[in-house]
């Protein structure tokens, strides 16, 4: 029996329990809704849900342990019928059936609210077990320390990370360097400058490109930014001839950042109080005296929030590096060279045919934990700053 | 007795140190202030009253062109300065409001020291040459407002942390520390509590002997105690204006009656 | 301290330096504004220009006879029986029939019987064979097809390969390219609509011009129609959870802050987690929508509660009130009164999300959806443990390939990914136009 089948009969059961339920509360109170606790409805969804849960349950726990065969089926379905008969029986018009159903859905919601720590859990459990295997494979200290990045088939591997994460962070550091000031000024012209009209052609246009997926801006860094950079930059200037360059996958992820850093920011700019602002210009400050030496002031911790942010998804953004950055791992300074990152290398390591066992795909992981500990931390202090931040003017 | 010195003042007096005629004002298509003539005196304070939303703070804003940045507000008349046009197209809104300062309903210092919230505006404007010369501008203006005893050991803590008597008193240090002839009051002491509320008149009615000071205010008490003249705007009118005794004891308008005596508002 | 009292009407130089600066910072800001609309115009340009030309598609127009010796040699014209025939016997039967079709139309060039066949697909027997396998009574007969050209021909009318370029290509010559301009001007080679490229499956390195979006669209719906029966239900659950009965305790606080976190991680690490759980350890197959549908639903979940609290926040006390004052229960007031006022906020906030998670590419290959696969999968719920692409990993997929007209591919699947994108926020942008209330 396939857990498909089980699941409908179990179902069929359940609708069967909702049917007898009522039916049975309601002849017992000679038909009378009113002398019953609670609607008739309950007392169906009572037994509905006395009759489903413990017998999926039983089922999920079989299926878990690795018995998905007819006996578990077998047993889960005489779970659920006794579960029934059990029910229909608790059905007399003194049983708080409301109290009784309300209590399961509360059950349902708080199971929902912990999927979210479970997917934390799992991220950081999956991770930290390959990691684990992995340090047992290779010396952590090659992994941490060594400046290089050289993958063998046959074994011998040498997987530092140095060279993995100075592409990462130079890579970040340009989009950053193109996305702040351009997303921060963006967001000053919009909402101390711009009239009414240019607001509303100007904003949408920004959403579009905070809308657009991560893979075309990869597309993009690869065919058409790529060799644009090379052709009129890194050629005649003669710093190399690589379409895909740390400067190529900095740029486009740059333009992709911009509307995080101007939506970001403008929520911060607005909540600076107007009386601020009127203390400035009643002084005789001009616009830009008021936005650069009161509002900016002010907003600063919410805007270093929104940079780290910012610097987060740079750090962890993928298809971009993939298709803009190289596969090169290597410590240099050229922003016209290709490199490589800790996103590329976790996507070269587990696409393909993937041994478990060896170094070369195990690295994937603790790259992953890796990342993960970066961006955790950036989020948890940048999510602090903004909330800090927005208390302080509420 | 009746010597030139005095002649001249009483001349100037007349004319006033703001004139305004004809003022009219509008947010969108709302006409929030019609065909407002008064003459605002030298060294002396007038009060604006009136029911909320009667125009007093709208006109007050007038004076140093703050409803400049508000979008889709327009001013219309003329409003003059020592007889200079404030709209003539010459005219910075930046310098006018160096010599018209302004200080709001709410306590707004800036989220720096106590020292560069009195600083700032001297600072934009160039009026002080070196650092010890800005000191000097920082503790006259404090003094001036009653608050240096009470700061002088911590200019450089942040002004956000008086409380909110101290902060009015810093925003009117700050006000003043560009030197301005007039000074806009919008209900200073909305915010603050009896106690803070008569130290703020107190200082009211001593910067009268240096600046022009035009406030705003709900109370009628606070009108009587502190101001010479009184204006009394009503839907967006200027009802009636004339010395603060004449006004409460005596109006001219029934609408000002009215309103005294607590039968509008 | 005195200060020279000057004429309002006097310009001082202080100030009209200020005024400098003034206009200097406005100005980068429009600047700023500027670059965004630029790179905004750049990238709406690049996928519009390099991807149209995948909608259109050379095909050649030729009479066949079926010779029904080659094609169904045993007569009976049973389906079963043609089955047997390889695509090799249509190939050798289209071929003499382009070469006629050469020879009548009077076109005289030094080409190689070789050279004429490549004006076609690969995939041009196949076409041919599905075809009459549909309806046996063709054979015998003479009928007008349409076949594929070859992507070479195809980029020969797009401009993307040119005479010299044909010089140096070793799968073309320039005769083809001129025999292609002859056939064109009499009618049997010509640029039509490609319904194929949103409806045929994915083809092999050899033949860019058959490759379609169909099973890739297939995957990605397969796999959203997973993320919304998973994600929206758990994060409505969730949120109603969080907002409207979660005691204010630590281990809510690490919920919040989890939530919060969770929205911030980087998209590769779910595809690392959905490796490592749901196909190592649970072992579920690669490459199927399941998978990805799962993933993809644990990236969605914050999005969709941070969307689903908002809109539960929006929704007055009062009218909670209201519903306890008439003795419904807690529940009750959340499920009759707050939940229905609060569902257009939680829709707009699911698309939002759900568009999220139909443009999402990294995880996805990580779980195997980059890979070739062909055939179209089952009805669900079977299909969706069957293997198939997804929009953005078949994306990825061609500009990893070869040929240079898969890049023209992989633009054309970005426009549709686009148009899927537009149609969804355009319906959360009415949705929210609609329905929003101002309390």
């Amino acid at each position: 029996m396939s857990p498909f089948w089980l699941v409908t009969a179990v179902l069929a059961l359940a609708g069967a329990a909702y049917a007898l339920g009522r039916a049975r509360v309601l002849s017992a109170a000679a038909g009378d809704h009113r002398a019953l606790h609670s609607l008739p409805a309950h007392y169906g969804w009572a037994a509905v849900q006395m009759t489903l849960a413990p017998a999926l349950l039983l089922y999920l726990l079989l299926l878990l342990a690795g018995q998905a065969g007819p006996v578990a089926a077998a047993a889960a379905l005489a779970l659920a019928l006794g579960a029934l008969i059990w029910a229909l029986r608790r059905n007399t018009p003194d049983f708080r059936a409301r109290n009784a159903v309300e209590r399961g859905m509360m059950a349902v919601l708080i199971l929902a609210s912990t999927i979210a720590i479970a997917t934390t859990a799992g991220i950081v459990l999956s991770m930290l077990f390959e990691t684990r295997h992995f340090f047992t494979l290779y010396d952590w200290r090659e992994f941490f320390f060594s400046a290089i990045w050289a993958p063998q088939f046959q074994g011998r591997s040498q997987l530092g990370i140095l060279p993995l994460l100075w592409g990462t962070l130079y890579i970040s550091l340009i989009a950053l360097g193109f996305a702040v000031p351009v997303g921060l000024f963006a967001a000053i012209y919009m909402s101390e400058y711009a009239g009414r009209r240019m607001r509303a052609l100007v904003k949408p246009a920004l959403e579009i490109l905070a809308g657009i997926p991560t893979i075309v801006y990869g597309l993009f860094a690869l065919i058409t930014v790529g060799p644009l950079l090379r052709d009129w930059l890194a050629q005649p200037l003669g710093l190399g001839s690589s379409a895909s360059s740390v400067m190529t996958a900095g740029l486009v992820m740059g333009i992709m950042l911009i509307p995080f850093v101007s939506s970001l920011s403008d929520d911060i700019i607005s909540q600076v109080p107007q009386s601020l602002r009127d203390g400035a210009f009643a002084l005789g400050a001009t616009r830009s005296e008021t936005i650069r030496q009161v509002i900016l002031p002010a907003a600063l911790p919410g805007i270093v929030g929104a940079v780290l942010l910012a610097a987060s998804r740079a750090i962890g953004e993928t298809m971009i590096v993939v298709l803009g950055a190289g596969a090169a791992a290597r410590l240099s300074l050229n922003p016209f060279e290709a490199m490589t990152t800790i996103t590329v290398k976790i996507v070269s390591q587990l696409t393909g045919d993937n041994d478990f066992a060896a170094p070369e795909t195990l690295v994937a992981f603790a790259l992953g934990l890796t990342l993960f500990v970066i961006t955790l931390g950036l989020n948890i202090a940048a999510l602090a700053i903004v909330r800090r931040y927005r208390e302080q003017y509420e | 007795m009746y010597d030139m010195g005095m002649a001249q003042s009483v001349a100037a007096e007349a004319a006033g140190k703001v004139s305004a005629r004809g003022v009219q004002v509008f947010y969108g298509t709302t006409h929030a202030l019609r065909d407002v003539d008064i003459d605002i005196a030298d060294r002396a304070v007038t009060a604006f009253i009136g029911p909320s939303g009667c125009g007093k703070s709208t006109f007050l804003r007038c004076l140093n062109r703050m409803n400049d940045t508000i979008p889709g507000c327009r001013v219309l008349g003329d409003i003059r300065l020592d007889g200079e046009d404030i709209h003539d197209p010459r005219v910075d809104p930046v310098q006018l409001r160096a010599r018209v300062g302004m200080v709001f309903q709410k306590p707004n210092p800036f989220p720096k020291s106590i020292y560069d919230n009195v600083a700032y505006g001297p600072r934009i404007h160039g009026l002080a040459r070196s650092r010890a010369d800005m000191d000097v501008v920082v503790e006259k203006s404090l003094r001036r407002a009653a608050l240096w005893n009470d700061v002088r050991d911590r200019l450089h803590d942040a002004g956000t942390g008086l409380s909110g008597g101290q902060q009015q008193r810093l925003c009117i240090a700050r006000a003043i520390a560009t030197s301005p002839e007039v000074l806009l009051m919008d209900e200073p002491c909305s915010a603050l509590d009896p106690i803070a509320t008569a130290q703020i008149e107190e200082l009211i009615h001593e910067l009268a002997d240096q600046f022009s000071v035009v406030i705003v205010t709900h109370s009628m008490q606070q009108a009587s105690r502190v101001s010479q003249h009184t204006a009394f705007f009503h839907l967006g009118e200027l009802v009636e204006y004339g010395d603060t005794e004449t006004v409460f004891t005596n109006p001219v308008d029934p609408r000002t009656e009215n309103y005294i005596t607590g039968r509008i508002g | 301290m005195s200060i020279p009292q000057q004429s309002l009407f006097a310009s001082d130089p202080g100030t009209a330096r200020r005024r400098a600066a003034e206009a200097r910072f406005r100005a980068y800001g429009l600047g700023a504004v500027l670059v965004g609309v630029a790179a905004l115009l750049l990238l709406l340009s690049s996928v519009l220009s390099s991807g149209l030309g995948a909608f259109w598609q050379t095909r050649i127009h030729i009479p066949v006879t079926l010779a029904g010796a080659a094609l169904d040699p045993l007569g009976g014209r049973d389906p079963a029986a043609m089955r047997k025939v390889t695509t090799i016997a249509y190939g050798k039967v289209i071929e003499a029939a382009l070469r006629d079709a050469i020879a009548q139309a009077g076109i005289e060039l030094p080409l190689t019987d070789a050279e004429i066949a490549a004006m076609l697909s690969k995939e041009a027997p196949a076409q041919l064979r599905n075809k009459v396998l549909a309806d046996p009574a063709l054979v015998d007969g003479t009928i007008e097809v349409s076949l594929l050209a070859n992507g070479r021909i195809d980029g020969y009318l797009k401009g993307r390969v040119t005479m010299d370029s044909a010089q140096l290509d070793r799968n073309v010559t320039p005769q083809q390219l001129l025999l292609a301009d002859r056939m064109l001007a009499r009618g049997m080679l010509s640029r039509d609509l490609n319904p194929g490229f949103l409806t045929a499956p994915d083809a092999s390195d050899l033949r860019p011009e058959a490759a379609g979006l169909g099973v890739a669209i297939l995957g990605s719906a397969y796999m959203m129609l997973i993320v919304l029966g998973l994600a929206l239900p758990i994060g409505v659950a969730s949120s109603i959870y969080l907002e409207e009965f979660a005691p204010r305790n630590r281990w809510t606080d690490l919920i919040e802050v989890n939530i919060a976190n969770l929205a911030a991680v980087p998209s590769i690490v779910f595809g690392v987690l959905g490796l490592a759980i749901f196909i190592n350890f649970a072992g579920l197959p690669q490459s199927a929508p399941i998978v990805g549908g799962l993933v993809l639903t644990l990236m969605t979940l914050p999005t969709i509660i941070i969307a689903t609290r908002a809109a539960l926040k929006s929704v007055p006390p009062s009218i909670r009130d209201a519903a306890l004052g008439v003795g419904a229960s807690r529940m009750q007031a959340v499920f009759h009164h707050v939940l229905p006022l609060a569902a257009p906020g939680i829709l707009t906030g699911a698309i939002i999300g759900l568009a999220q998670a139909l443009g999402e590419t990294a995880p996805l290959l990580l779980i195997g959806m980059v890979a070739f696969v062909r055939e179209f999968p089952a009805a669900p719920p079977e299909g969706f443990f069957d293997p198939a692409p997804a929009l953005p990993a078949q994306i990825y997929n061609w500009t990893q390939r070869a040929d240079p007209a898969f890049v023209e591919r992989a633009w054309g699947a970005i426009i549709v990914l686009l148009g899927f994108l537009l149609v969804m926020n355009a319906a959360a942008i009415l949705l929210r136009r609609r329905f929003e209330r101002r309390w």
